[in-house]
């Protein structure tokens, strides 16, 4: 069995470069295990997050949406941001919900309702991967 | 001939220019290097992104996608134009404002509604007194660009774009080539062309086999251009923030040159000066001390 490699990267920075037994992604269509051999796949990726297993360990990225490419085993997530569970700002999150919440709930004329359920969704996985860590 | 306090007084003026200019000189030289350091972040992702893209729409039929597809009539052109919030960098700003004054005024002349997009103040200002619409406008943000503010331009060209709105959309921006070199760049944001598959596609890149989309293709390139849009916008907006820090530094080098210059001659002329009032004095004494002896 090969390896795989995994590289998270984002407009700013390459957040994970290193070598995994396994990552699975999450995908518009569903969650998808990605394993060395895999076959070449491009796949659009929701929010959520990405457990990858490296040395028998699991760790959880944060991804807010983006793609995924697997090909040669290597495993490519393009991502507008992302963020490792341990570095997320619980109580930055939990502003962020509560915030998305009151948009939602008053319902105003003029607020984008799109945008905050998307920042809403958002701050929820946030906090549920913070919890993860 | 000035009086030698006043050209002591200049002397002393012409140093504090220099001063400062050499602070800002150094100022910018370390905000190029973080600028530098962003765009070398960022080519990973925008290389992988063109690859990636390449590799679906060769894929996929020409005219797949609204973004794509070219508008038969066209009325109206957005100008997304990144300049810089402040001067003092030599003609950047100026060239790369009179190229997009340049292209709106071609489209004028075909036709069309021009209308801008603005990010920086400079720009924001050179559109306004023009008297072009704008409608958008971001002063002020070229120190804090990240990648939400390049995703809200490129949303709003998109939607624009989409409801026929815009027909054409253009990104002028200044592009980072050297230290030495920093020109305007026009770049057709929409309808989008398709970076080519052929000049990535080194061998160890190709796919062993046939790729698995999922979603279809067609959905697929559906959420990859858009953001295809916002990494162009980006990387306008990273490479004009480099290419202004680094116009900065040659023309604030140039400045202290200069100053350097203006000094050695101004003190020339107080030394010059001076001796002449040095010489008169004692023509003076001598001429005096004759006529007493006489």
């Amino acid at each position: 069995m090969g390896t795989l490699q995994l590289e998270v990267v984002t407009p700013d920075r390459t957040v994970v470069s290193k070598v995994v037994e396994m990552a699975i992604c999450p995908g518009v269509e569903g969650e998808f295990g990605v394993l060395p051999q895999h076959v070449s796949l491009l796949s659009a990726l929701k929010v959520g997050g990405l457990r990858y297993r490296a040395d028998g360990k699991d760790e959880y990225i944060f991804i807010s949406g983006g793609f995924a490419d697997v090909n040669n085993n290597v495993l490519t997530v393009l991502a507008e941001s992302a963020e490792l569970a341990a570095n997320i700002d619980s109580a930055r999150a939990q502003q962020a919900k509560e915030r998305a919440e009151r948009r939602i709930a008053e319902h105003k004329e003029g607020v984008d309702m799109l945008r905050a359920e998307a920042a809403l969704q958002r701050a929820i996985m946030r906090l549920r991967l913070s919890q993860l860590r | 001939m000035p009086s030698l306090k006043d050209v002591k007084t200049k002397i002393v003026g012409v140093g504090k220019t220099k001063q400062i200019t050499k602070a800002m000189n150094m100022v910018a030289s370390a905000k190029l290097r973080g600028a530098q350091a962003r765009i070398e972040r960022f080519r990973p992702y925008a290389a992988k992104y063109r690859d990636v893209l390449a590799e679906l729409s060769s894929k996929v039929e020409g005219d797949a996608h609204p973004l794509l597809t070219e508008h038969e009539e066209k009325k109206s052109c957005a100008i997304v134009l990144i300049t810089s919030d402040r001067g003092l960098c030599g003609s950047f700003n100026g060239n790369i404002i009179a190229r997009a004054l340049q292209l709106a005024k071609e489209k004028t002349a075909a036709g069309m509604r021009v209308s801008f997009a603005c990010v920086g103040r400079k720009g924001r200002d050179a559109v306004r007194s023009a008297g072009y619409e704008i409608f958008m406008a971001y002063a002020d943000r070229m120190g804090s660009i990240d990648f939400p503010l390049a995703s809200s331009v490129a949303q709003e060209v998109i939607n624009g774009y989409e409801t026929a709105t815009y027909d054409e959309v253009w990104l002028i921006y200044g592009e980072f080539v050297s230290m030495g070199s920093q020109p305007p760049r026009t770049l057709c944001l929409l309808p989008l062309t398709t970076p080519e598959a052929g000049e990535v596609a080194a061998d160890d890149a190709k796919p062993r086999c046939e790729y698995v989309y999922e979603p279809q293709e067609e959905k697929l390139l559906a959420e990859l251009l858009p953001r295809y849009v916002k990494v162009q916008v980006y990387r306008g907006m990273l490479d004009t923030s480099a290419s202004e820090h680094a116009a900065r530094m040659a023309a604030m080098d140039n400045a202290t040159r200069n100053c350097n210059e203006l000094i050695n001659t101004l003190t020339l002329l107080y030394n010059k000066t001076r001796q002449a009032s040095i010489t008169s004095e004692l023509i003076d004494i001598v001429g005096g001390a004759e006529a007493l002896k006489g």
